[in-house]
């Protein structure tokens, strides 16, 4: 029978073992998993997972699986299964085959989730209410501080609970803030992507070849916060411009030196700079990835990112760009464009459902955007900085050189580093870490650049006959035929070609440039070809530098596609293997009307 | 008979007057009407043909003795065709056919008057839009001349008595009373490239996109088949290019020095270059939606790009094998518009 490798089979990287074993006892393959389907969760963690990051899939499985096996009860798919091997997330879906149970949970969804799409825009209402509540929590936490001696004002108060409880408290408050955010973020998510979904299927079947791009633009929101951050840029070009104070905004300076000149020039860099902070907070809350690595830091912890896009949008400023987004315009092209693509359906009964699907999909839709900046880029940010915080005071204690070495600890291993640092202030005796941790960091900083330099299969075990878990497809675009696709590459492949989608369209050949992780971003020249694992919305400040955009995963639902669009840049996503296949420098040709990317040397 | 019974010119023709000007005829005044870029020129009405067929058959019986042919009789067919054929190109026009067509060929022409022509038949028939009687009549390309117009329109009235158009009456059991033919005579387009659009796809019936294809010459290399065309999809709505097939164009239609048409070897540079622009791809898909927009409904059209990259429609048929099988809804409204979601979360039931 046709299929991936097993599990089994797979072999942990030589002098790697205990990095491996650090990740949980039941994030590990067993025997059992050998009978199931497993793919390579690209899309979210294309890179090694340090084992406290592997914090994210957990906490994200838990509440996906929770909102979809107990929570709205879909029919026929359960939650997801999550194993780590060679620092690589595998993941697999739980189906529902049994008539019998399906016909219950269907019985149990339609009270359940129907009740969310009757009252969509109200929960969505007090959804942002409970996210930023959550937010202010986090943002309330307190800084960590261990002093010699407890204040006074804590004794004259009666406390009675001294400084090293409080470590614990925030930890575990920090690390349970998390578990509940995702929870937040799923309890729309899947509702959200099945009524677009059910709008995309009847558009593919009422025009079979019409595009996947054309379908999002007859639902995606103009004003999605997701844009704001780029936005924000622009407003910031546009106000450079006008205070005359765009001079130290040159390709290649640096942030630092920016910042100094701006404040030697008076009233007006000091407007500029008073602008800055203004957009700073909280837009400036985006990560330079998707969020799920705590290396993915904000535009708010390292400027460097949005101040490289500014030179470019200043100088088209000053050429008299207003830079602003039309949105009056980009509003009424998509009400002309439902409005065609309805004239041509067959008959008045496909109008009319026509009109039913979309009016739901526009009704989800605002959710399926918007809740990105709260979830994976401001929260999460907040999540890593306070974690990077314990870091800092471990390392300060000695536990570990640097501050980012915290994230080689599992949280439970983390946790019980923070209790020995609570043991030994209270003891008054040395902490037992230092002598434990910096040659665990050691070899998993060892295993984690081990991994990155070693390949892995995009999927392991038997290959379903049909996939039928609406999870599956909408979130990871995995279909038969995908993963037809992915084995035959596996093969070896023939040819000089990769398939995917065809995200925006033109044609364009140049430089790749194979980008496995968002700090290789400076590696980007103007006119090179991104590839990349995974495109993602907050790396749009470099669209306008780059030629033509590929990628390993993404479908129907990618932003990047959207993205690509709107820059008028050609991008091909989903291809599964670009970044294995295409050599760093080759020459290759981008079709993005095909979705073929030709390798040219 | 007056003049204007013989002939008329597009800019006064529309689709009611297909009965007199034929399918072709009509469709060309429509789209002039419409404000497409139609090459100029006028269709020589049925009421000639009928006058001309009554004049040969004072002479000698002629549609009796077609209507008295055994579908199956392949042999009288043939040797009857032969006879006709003959009749109608050695028989003269009537003088007052000859001064309208020199008189209509001035006045389109002017001082022009070496400016090539197409003399197209253009059948009246309920069966005209039918694929398989499309093309048994005669078209005849880059004509110079009124007098060598008013042999090819008499060649498109002979045509109708060729073996297949004779064979093909025969078989549909047309009787010859109801049968007569309008010729269009207009502007011939010296084409740089050419080809024929479809306003929903012939493959998946799709009515979001364009399917164009196009080759080097004139249209009659793609029409006729001899040259493999690109072929490109067009979003109608969106202007997407999704499919773009650059094929080996071998060979090409072009006008022949002493008239007429000559197939030819397209210059090795051209074979494999797309013989369209994307610019040129986006009038086309212009062009296309009005015809559409103006008729109500999807078309198959021909086109050509002249030597100075100018576009011009040269004819537009209402689309007929899915229009004819015109499927049930996709999807119908519920009474719970929320219930669609149960086809993504549903199962495969």
């Amino acid at each position: 029978m046709k299929g991936f490798p097993l599990p089994s089979s797979l072999q942990v990287v030589p002098g790697t073992e205990r990095a491996q074993a650090a990740y949980p006892y039941y994030m590990q393959f067993g025997p059992e998993d050998d009978q199931r389907f497993w793919f390579y969760n690209a899309m979210h963690f294309p890179e090694p997972m340090h084992a406290f990051d592997s914090v994210t899939g957990e906490a994200a499985y838990c509440a996906l699986g929770a909102a979809n096996t107990r929570v709205h009860c879909l029919p026929t798919t359960k939650g997801i299964d999550e194993r780590i091997i060679n620092g690589r997330v595998y993941i697999g879906g739980v189906g529902v085959t049994d008539p019998a149970e399906i016909r219950e949970r269907t019985d149990e969804f339609m009270q359940r989730a129907f009740y969310y799409y009757e009252n969509w825009e109200t929960l969505y209402a007090s959804w942002k209410v409970k996210m930023l509540a959550l937010i202010e929590d986090a943002q309330k936490l307190p800084p960590l501080d261990l002093p010699k001696y407890e204040p006074l004002e804590h004794v004259h108060a009666g406390r009675g609970i001294a400084s090293n409880h409080q470590l614990l408290d925030t930890y575990q408050k920090t690390l349970e803030g998390y578990f509940r955010m995702w929870h937040h973020h799923f309890e729309f998510l899947l509702l959200g992507y099945g009524a677009y979904m059910t709008f995309f299927s009847f558009c593919k079947k009422a025009f079979p070849e019409i595009s996947d791009q054309s379908i999002a633009r007859m639902v995606a929101g103009i004003e999605a916060e997701i844009f704001r951050p780029d936005d924000e840029l622009r407003r910031l070009a546009r106000v450079a411009v006008q205070l005359g104070v765009e001079a130290p905004f040159q390709d290649g300076s640096t942030v630092q030196t920016i910042l100094e000149s701006l404040k030697d020039m008076g009233p007006s860099g000091r407007k500029w700079l008073e602008e800055l902070e203004s957009s700073r907070h909280p837009w400036f809350n985006v990560n330079v990835g998707d969020g799920f690595y705590h290396y993915h830091r904000s535009w708010n912890d390292d400027l460097t990112m949005p101040f490289a896009a500014l030179p470019s949008y200043i100088r088209q400023a000053k050429a008299g760009d207003s830079l602003e987004r039309p949105v009056a315009q980009l509003l009424e092209e998509r009400v002309q464009l439902i409005a065609d693509y309805r004239e041509l359906l067959g008959t008045d009964e496909d109008r009319a459902a026509f009109d039913q699907m979309i009016g739901l999909a526009h009704r989800v839709f605002p959710y399926v955007e918007g809740h990105k900046f709260y979830c994976e880029h401001w929260y999460t940010n907040l999540f890593f900085n306070k974690i990077r915080e314990f870091g800092r005071l471990l390392a300060g204690h000695g536990f570990f050189a640097r501050e980012e070495d915290a994230f080689h600890l599992t949280h439970y291993e983390l946790e019980s580093a923070i209790v020995d640092l609570m043991q030994s202030w209270s003891a008054g005796s040395p902490p037992r870490g230092p002598q434990h941790w910096p040659a665990i960091v050691a070899e998993r900083r060892a295993a984690i650049e081990a991994w990155t330099k070693h390949d892995t299969p995009p999927a392991l075990g038997p290959v379903p006959e049909i996939i039928d878990d609406p999870a599956i497809v909408m979130l990871w675009g995995i279909t038969r035929e995908s993963l037809d696709a992915w084995l035959k590459a596996e093969d070896g492949g023939d040819s000089r070609e990769l398939k995917g989608f065809a995200a925006s369209r033109g044609v364009v050949e140049g430089t790749a440039r194979v980008i496995k992780s968002a700090d290789e971003i400076g590696r980007l020249r103007d006119g090179d070809i991104l590839v990349c694992q995974v495109t993602n919305p907050t790396w749009s400040p470099i669209f306008h530098k780059i030629a033509a955009a590929v990628s390993d995963i993404g479908g129907s639902m990618s932003h990047a596609a959207i993205v690509a669009r709107e820059y008028g840049l050609p991008a091909v996503v989903g291809t599964g293997t670009a970044t294995r296949r295409i050599r760093d420098g080759q020459r290759i040709r981008v079709d993005g009307g095909l979705g073929i990317v030709t390798l040219l040397d | 008979m007056e003049s204007t019974a013989l002939i008329g010119w597009f800019a006064d023709l529309t689709l009611a007057d297909r009965p007199t000007v034929g399918g072709k005829g009509g469709s060309l005044g429509e789209l002039t009407r419409a404000g497409i870029a139609v090459p100029e020129g006028f269709v020589v009405r049925t009421a000639a043909f009928d006058a001309f067929v009554c004049e040969l058959e004072l002479e000698s019986p002629l549609r009796a003795r077609v209507d008295a042919l055994a579908a199956d009789d392949l042999d009288g067919i043939t040797e009857l065709s032969g006879e006709l054929v003959a009749r109608v190109n050695g028989a003269p026009l009537s003088t007052l056919l000859c001064d309208t067509l020199h008189a209509a060929h001035g006045d389109m022409l002017g001082t022009d008057a070496r400016s090539p022509l197409a003399v197209r038949s253009s059948a009246t028939t309920e069966d005209a839009e039918d694929a398989s009687f499309a093309g048994l009549q005669d078209t005849f390309l880059w004509v110079v001349g009124a007098d060598d117009v008013a042999r090819q329109v008499r060649a498109c009235w002979a045509s109708l008595y060729s073996v297949p158009s004779l064979a093909y009456r025969r078989r549909k059991g047309v009787p010859e009373a109801g049968v007569a033919m309008a010729v269009v005579v207009q502007r011939m387009v010296d084409a740089r490239s050419a080809g024929v659009m479809f306003t929903r796809s012939p493959t998946t019936g799709d009515r979001s996109v364009i399917v164009i294809e196009s080759a080097w010459g004139l249209g009659s290399a793609v029409v006729s088949g001899e040259v493999t065309p690109d072929r490109f999809v067009v979003g109608k709505i969106t202007g997407e290019i999704s499919v773009r097939e650059i094929r080996d164009k071998h060979l090409r239609h072009v006008p022949r020095a002493t008239g007429g048409i000559v197939e030819e070897e397209t210059p090795r540079e051209l074979r494999e270059k797309p013989s369209v622009s994307d610019t040129e791809l986006m009038q086309l898909r212009d062009v296309a939606r009005r015809i559409e927009k103006h008729y109500g409904r999807p078309q198959d059209i021909e086109w050509a790009i002249d030597q100075q990259h100018r576009l011009r429609i040269l004819q537009s048929r209402p689309e007929t094998v899915w229009s004819a099988k015109e499927a049930a809804p996709v999807a119908v409204a519920k009474d719970n518009p929320l219930q669609h979601v149960m086809n993504v979360f549903g199962g495969r039931r």
